[in-house]
């Protein structure tokens, strides 16, 4: 019995005339968790009805706790007949299971109705009281924090990253049921609504418990993901990364050195490796009673697959089996997999690369475990020993080097060079082992602290066309888990190829067309810094220098990590042109955001490149086989328009790369976005050279050299536009050009410190090597043209997909998040390749058009973190969404980089405690009385919420809380908080003080009026103010007064003009903080001594 | 090939004003696409008519959500659907609630029934605002009109609190509850040259001096309807008239204090026997007689001190509070 939950209904307003007779309503309220519910008095002829009821008690489970929603209906009373519902609203209690979080929610809440929208408000006071749950055996995971954003959250510090978490959970959809038949449109909806809320719960709780055991209190970059398979059933997955995450305070900051260096205890790296046993020292400091003797604990099943008996409320839930310690997956491959084809990929540096499977279709291939299916390779590489499976492919268009086959050495680092003294290369050969012991070395987060990158790799994705008709056991996770197992593992090893570790930035999508789904991952390879996976080590500052080389020098992270007389894909190599030492490659793409140290010359752009395929209309395996077959081709064209748009501004560094294949019936959609940059440690890219396929020809001659012209023109414009002017170097140390790569890469890798041998074999450090592109034909000229459509951002606007642009620095306030959402209708169905993609361009052109149109007062501005969905919702529509975020920034000093700008972001907690208010209220005595039963390591004073005065134009929540509650019905002024969202991780000249807790909700609307709403647009663009203004009313609830990382994952809309219907289908989800603005003088004090100790590296750059 | 949907959702909702005072305007959208080329918005901002026709598509939608808040300001402040940054809120109003002089001018005095409302089109076409403009004004009217209606204290600030208006709009609002409750007519051909604003401040002195809420402040419908006892008191001012000898000698008083001061002294005289001040009978005749307002304003000074000089005058008070408003709308209402 760990907990108790009261709700109080207060008040209402705004509601709808429900009697038509009298003009008013009789509105009264019932509160419901799990199987109980409680009802209001009902408040007679009111529009703003005051029921200020008792305190509802429910006494539950913390398991129910976390799983379920609060759900409160507002009704109508009826004397004589059904009493009709007006609205709901469910309400997520898991930010108060968690004692950091917030301690109260009370607020005003949108009442929401699937059929009708938002239809008045509610004011709602909802408490939590935990009791300590000293069960180890407990399904529960109350305490565990999650976040979305991807990073390290500002207030927090990282004492340990343990890695990668996944859950899934399936069910059958509502929609699909028989019962759908006969109910109303609005009770399937709320079923659904309702059941994919529960499963969220399960699902967050399910991934607190695998972090528990992994000895951690909190996720870091967590994304959930819907997948709607129709008929086979409703699942929600989500993936994040374990950590252990302390509280900075002005307590906890100094305390830096107390920390056992890893160096120190080298031992204790083996036994903190992730989920082993790596729970007790964590858990162990706060709560003795699970220090005792660890057997019972371990008992318990790791792998999750015979869990213990749910509590009745949910017996629909069916659990993953697939925990992250588990490794034994025989109930997965068991089972017969209908079809296995997976098209994996790697997008390596300087050119493509790619690798491919097979499809086998049942029977023919070996269908076993996960590796062994029929290499379709034409050249199969002799040294095919690590992936068999792999395919050369190749194409039309040449570059300078040939493609290669990529999986060769199996890498473990050996490139380390120069700086790598012997203590360095048994640290990363500890991190290796620590690395290697986990199932899946992968990291969802995008940005790291100041030293956890070491060198990054290259891209790395595997994509995989599954038949979901064909699942033998649709209701249970398990051949959705080994689906997903399969393609982790190749991600893992396309990462081991590229002499990586592991893989951060690493995320997982899917795309469904009735009965075909592509499972698709990518992320970075990449070598990280071993204390990080260890205790006590991530301590900003002071620890850094005391042992390890100075901290990495800010172009570290673009050395290879392979080794370079073995590498994995043909690459021009250079010395870096920042530190001289190591090699770099010629261009760098990556998944993260660009590391706050790079130095980077002039700004950054968005490139995108997108491609529509058509294919014909299939069923089942023929369809599947179709898209596998095309998925390659499509990726690889993809990569050229990246490289060459890339050339085309003169950059040679991706950052945030995201490549979404979206199917269709009859077409295959992609979009690759990312964040070009000029890394000044990369060398100059070569232009972009046009060659004819036929020599002679003079007016064809004429034209590639009026081609030719344009794109060089364009280049010079472009470095204009982006103030591109890289420091001409003197005189190129660095020369002789590799032998042939491709011999080179079919070499074994030899365990040689080449570069210290300074005579050694080089590169040609490649910047007069132009990048060729051959027409052949008017496919080609096409590509040309389109290549060169692309409009640069009008003047004062910049743009980009990573969180913020690299080359600025001086954010202002202003800030504008917004979604925007097109369908395009395709005529008719005589469309080539090359008019669809004409189309899609466009499409993709003018929306960025409209929002610089649109946000054209914000001037100068940047809009960050683009982040565009595509998807083929009928036969002939074209869906895009975007979600960005606009900011202002400070043109005058656009081009030096204070000093300061990276610790902001971390680590600026001392004054916190500096005003108390006087109101300490009960809330407050809430969370101390809290603290105790609380799981986390260090001891901690700031517990009570900080309040600083300067709040941004909302209050704080006390303030707000208790105005909402006396005086509800004040007229004027502004009695609605301000809640800012953001996609970003931070809100700019604000300083987070507290995270409050996640938000993710999911909303459906239908409309049986769609013409009267305003048709499509009209209907959608209502539901999407209604999204903002239900998550806007959660966080004010919370206590907070903004939105952090937030992202619409999910925005299917179905439409029926003729019947004049449509549904649409929301997921959002973000993290709701407090934050203050940050004055000069808050942040100065805590901020120097930092940027001292811990900035240095970075001031290289600059 | 056509965009199906297009939809942009800011979470501080974009208005721009230009494209409001366009959707207030009663344009569609195709033709505030027009107007807004011709601004000149592309050629400053490089962008297409596409963008254009999205953009204001974008913007109207959001226009036409925001209406029904708009029809009850207050409910704009503490809604949850727009975040809107308090000072749009007020433009936003402000805008929402502005009239057309013009428009207002043909409605003033008529009762706000749909009778009234079936006309619109006429009115559109005479006063070329657009049919749209004029429901949405008319609309404004009535609302304020009902709202106030059954509202007690003062109408100005009644209307000022309830629909979140500056003080100069909720006081012509005010004059516009007060004509249509009153019913004055102002349609007539010689009033034509009188504008809104004319009508405005009249409406502002009676309300302040004539109605029961000068006197009496806490009654319903104390600003719109006249003070039926001063109207009572009004009829015994009339002994200035009937009684021969106060006639006489009032009019000589102003005729002595007036002499040698004007050229159109002679028709002043002629006109110092007059009944009570109405429109028609005064100001018109003076107009045509081409008196200059100084001479209008020493004329009517005189006529009203000389009344308290009378020694048998016995209203002192109520001539005063006739007088002042007279005085004080005579003024306003004699131009050209």
């Amino acid at each position: 019995m760990p907990g108790k939950l009261k709700a109080k209904i207060v008040a209402g307003r705004h509601l709808p005339v429900m009697d038509r007779a009298s003009d008013l309503t009789d509105a009264f309220v019932e509160v419901k968790f799990g199987n109980t519910t409680f009802k209001t008095d009902v408040c007679p002829k009111s529009l703003n009805p005051q029921w200020n009821s008792e305190w509802f008690k429910f006494e539950v489970d913390d398991e129910d706790l976390q799983d379920e929603p609060l759900q409160i209906t507002v009704l109508d009373h009826d004397t004589y007949s059904a009493n009709d519902a007006i609205g709901k609203v469910y309400i997520d209690i898991d930010p108060l299971l968690c004692s950091e979080a917030a301690s109260v929610i009370s607020g005003w809440f949108p009442i929401y109705d699937t059929i009708h929208g938002i239809r008045g408000e509610i004011n709602v006071l909802v408490k939590v009281e935990l009791f300590n749950d000293l069960n180890r055996f407990r399904q529960s995971s109350c305490g565990v924090k999650f976040f979305c954003t991807t990073s390290i959250p500002r207030c927090y510090r990282a004492a340990m990253v343990h890695g990668f978490v996944e859950e899934l959970v399936v069910n059958e959809d509502p929609e699909y049921q028989w019962i759908d038949r006969i109910r109303t449109p609005r009770a399937s909806n709320e079923a659904r609504q309702r059941l994919i809320s529960l499963m969220s719960g399960e699902l967050q709780r399910k991934i607190g418990l695998k972090v528990l055991e992994m000895g951690g209190n909190a996720v870091v970059g967590y994304l959930q993901c819907f997948d709607l398979e129709g008929e086979s059933g409703l699942v929600v997955r989500a993936i994040g990364t374990a950590c252990t995450l302390d509280k900075l305070s002005s307590g906890s900051a100094p305390n830096t050195n107390t920390h056992v260096h890893p160096n120190t205890a080298p031992a204790s790296n083996a036994c903190n490796s992730p989920s082993k046993d790596g729970k007790e020292p964590v858990f162990g400091e706060d709560l003795p009673s699970f220090s005792g003797p660890p057997t019972p604990f371990r008992a318990l099943p790791t792998s999750s697959s015979s869990p213990p008996p749910f509590s009745p409320s949910k017996p629909c839930s069916r659990q993953s089996s697939s925990s992250d310690t588990d490794l034994s997956l025989t109930p997965k491959t068991e089972e017969p997999l209908p079809v296995r084809c997976r098209p994996g990929i790697f997008l390596c540096p300087s050119s493509p690369t790619l690798s491919t499977d097979t499809l086998s279709l049942p029977g023919s291939g070996s269908v076993g475990c996960g590796h062994g299916s029929a290499p379709r390779a034409t050249t199969p590489p002799p040294h095919s020993s690590v992936r068999s499976d792999s395919a050369l492919l190749r194409k039309s268009v040449s570059f300078t080097e040939d493609l290669l086959l990529a999986a060769s050495g199996m890498g473990s680092g050996g490139s380390a060079g120069k700086e790598a003294g012997p203590l360095k290369t048994l640290l990363r050969q500890q991190t290796q082992t620590a690395l290697e012991q986990r199932e899946f070395p992968f990291f969802t987060l995008t940005s790291f602290p100041p030293g956890f990158l070491v060198h990054v790799g290259g891209v790395v994705s595997a994509r995989s066309v599954k038949l979901l008709d064909r699942i033998h056991n649709p209701d249970e996770p398990e051949t959705r888990d080994a689906w997903w197992e399969e393609i982790r593992q190749e991600i893992k090893s396309h990462a081991k190829a590229l002499g990586c570790h592991a893989v951060v930035g690493y995320s997982e999508s899917t795309s469904i067309c009735e009965e075909v789904c592509i499972l698709s991952a990518s992320g970075t390879a990449a070598i990280l810094n071993p204390r990080y996976m260890r205790e006590g080590c991530l301590d900003i500052g002071s620890t850094d220098h005391r042992f390890e080389e100075p901290s990495p020098p800010s172009c570290g992270f673009c050395h290879i990590p392979y080794d370079e007389l073995n590498m994995p894909f043909p690459a021009q190599l250079t010395y870096c042109y920042h530190c001289r030492r190591q090699k770099v490659p010629d261009v760098l793409f990556t998944t993260i955001d660009m590391p706050p140290e790079a130095a980077v010359t002039g700004k950054g752009c968005l490139i995108q490149a997108r491609l529509c395929r058509l294919k014909k209309k299939a069923q089942g395996e023929v369809n599947a086989t179709a898209i596998s077959n095309l998925l390659p081709f499509m990726e690889y064209e993809l990569h050229t328009q990246l490289m060459n748009k890339l050339k085309l501004r003169s950059m040679n560094a991706l950052f945030g790369l995201h490549i979404q294949i979206s199917v269709g019936e009859n077409m295959l959609l992609g979009l690759a976005s990312a964040t070009g940059v000029y890394l000044t440690a990369l060398p100059a890219p070569g232009g972009i050279q046009i060659a004819g396929k036929t020599p002679g020809d003079l007016s064809n001659e004429h034209h590639i050299l009026t081609i030719q012209k344009r794109i060089n023109d364009t280049i010079t414009k472009n470095k204009e536009l982006y103030q591109i002017n890289p420091p001409e170097l003197t005189e190129e140390v660095v020369g002789s050009p590799i032998p042939e790569p491709r011999q080179r890469s079919r070499l074994f890798r030899s365990h040689s410190e080449s570069s210290d041998e300074l005579s050694e074999l080089d590169l040609s450090h490649g910047k007069k090597d132009a990048f060729v592109l051959e027409i052949d034909d008017t496919d080609a000229v096409e590509d040309i043209h389109s290549l060169l459509t692309d409009a640069p951002p009008p003047t004062g606007f910049y743009s980009c997909n990573t969180e913020i642009m690299p080359g600025i620095y001086n954010w202002t306030t202003g800030v504008q998040m917004f979604t925007s959402v097109r369908v395009f209708r395709l005529s008719n169905a005589n469309l080539t390749n090359q008019g669809l993609n004409k189309i899609f361009t466009d499409l993709c052109e003018n929306l960025l058009k409209s929002f610089y149109f649109k946000l054209r007062s914000m001037i100068p501005c940047c809009l960050c973190h683009l982040n565009f969905t595509v998807a083929v919702p009928e036969e002939e529509l074209i869906q895009v969404a975007v979600t960005a975020v606009a900011m202002t920034f400070d043109k005058d000093q656009t081009q030096e980089k204070p000093a300061d700008k990276p610790v902001t972001k971390g680590c600026s907690e001392t004054e916190e405690q500096l005003q108390f208010p006087l109101e300490l209220c009960a809330d407050s005595s809430s969370i101390t009385t809290q603290t105790s039963s609380k799981i986390s390591g260090v001891p901690e004073s700031t517990n009570v919420s900080p309040r600083v005065s300067s709040l941004e134009r909302s209050s704080p929540l006390p303030e707000g809380r208790s105005r909402s509650l006396r005086s509800n019905r004040s007229f004027g002024g502004s009695s609605v908080p301000v809640v800012k969202m953001t996609p970003l991780s931070f809100l700019p000249g604000t300083r987070i003080i507290k995270y409050l807790g996640i938000i993710n909700m999911f909303f459906i609307r239908e409309t049986t009026s769609l013409r009267e709403e305003g048709g499509v647009s009209g209907f959608l663009h209502s539901f999407i103010a209604e999204v903002f203004a239900m998550v806007r009313a959660h966080v004010a609830a919370l206590g907070g007064n903004a939105v952090v990382s937030y992202s619409m994952k999910e925005c299917v809309l179905m439409e029926n003009p003729n019947k004049n219907q449509a549904q649409c289908l929301i997921n959002v989800s973000g993290d709701a903080v407090i934050c203050v603005i940050e004055t000069d003088q808050e942040s100065m004090p805590s901020t120097i001594n930092v940027v001292q100790t811990c900035s240095s590296g970075a001031d290289g750059a600059t | 090939m056509a965009v199906e949907l297009d939809v942009f959702v800011g979470n501080t909702t974009i208005m721009d004003e230009e494209v409001y005072q366009l959707w207030l305007d009663g344009y569609t959208v195709n033709d505030a696409v027009k107007v807004r080329m011709e601004g000149g918005v592309l050629e400053e901002f490089e962008a297409s008519a596409d963008v254009l026709l999205s953009d204001t598509m974008d913007q109207y939608r959001t226009f036409q959500m925001c209406e029904r808040l708009l029809h009850s300001p207050a409910k704009l402040a503490n809604q949850l659907l727009f975040q809107i940054p308090p000072h749009r809120q007020a433009i936003l109003i402000e805008r929402y609630y502005a009239f057309d002089d013009a428009f207002v001018r043909e409605v003033l005095g008529k009762k706000l029934s749909k009778g009234t409302k079936k006309d619109l089109d006429d009115i559109s076409a005479k006063t070329s605002v657009t049919l749209k403009s004029c429901r949405r004004q008319f609309d404004n009217f009535k609302r304020v009109f009902k709202v106030v209606e059954e509202l007690k204290g003062p109408l100005v600030e009644n209307i000022r609190q309830h629909f979140l208006l500056s003080d100069k709009l909720a006081r012509d609002y005010a004059a516009i509850v007060f004509f249509a409750n009153n019913r004055f007519e102002t349609g007539k051909r010689k009033l034509q040259y009188l504008t809104f604003q004319d009508f405005a401040f009249c409406a502002g002195q009676l309300i302040n001096s004539w109605t029961i809420g000068a006197v009496d402040n806490m009654v319903e419908d104390m600003d719109v309807d006249l003070d039926k006892e001063f109207l009572q008191e009004l009829k015994e001012l009339k002994i200035l008239i009937t009684d021969k000898d106060l006639l006489d000698q009032h009019k000589s008083l102003v005729c002595t204090a007036l002499r040698g001061k004007t050229k159109a002294f002679n028709e002043m005289e002629a006109r110092a026997n007059f009944k009570a001040f109405a429109f028609e009978t005064f100001i018109e005749p003076c107009r045509s007689d081409r008196w200059t307002a100084s001479d209008m304003r020493l004329y009517l000074t005189h006529y009203t001190n000389s009344a308290h000089i009378l020694d048998t005058f016995k209203h002192q008070v109520v001539w005063d509070r006739y007088m002042g408003v007279i005085k004080s709308c005579i003024f306003k209402m004699y131009h050209d």
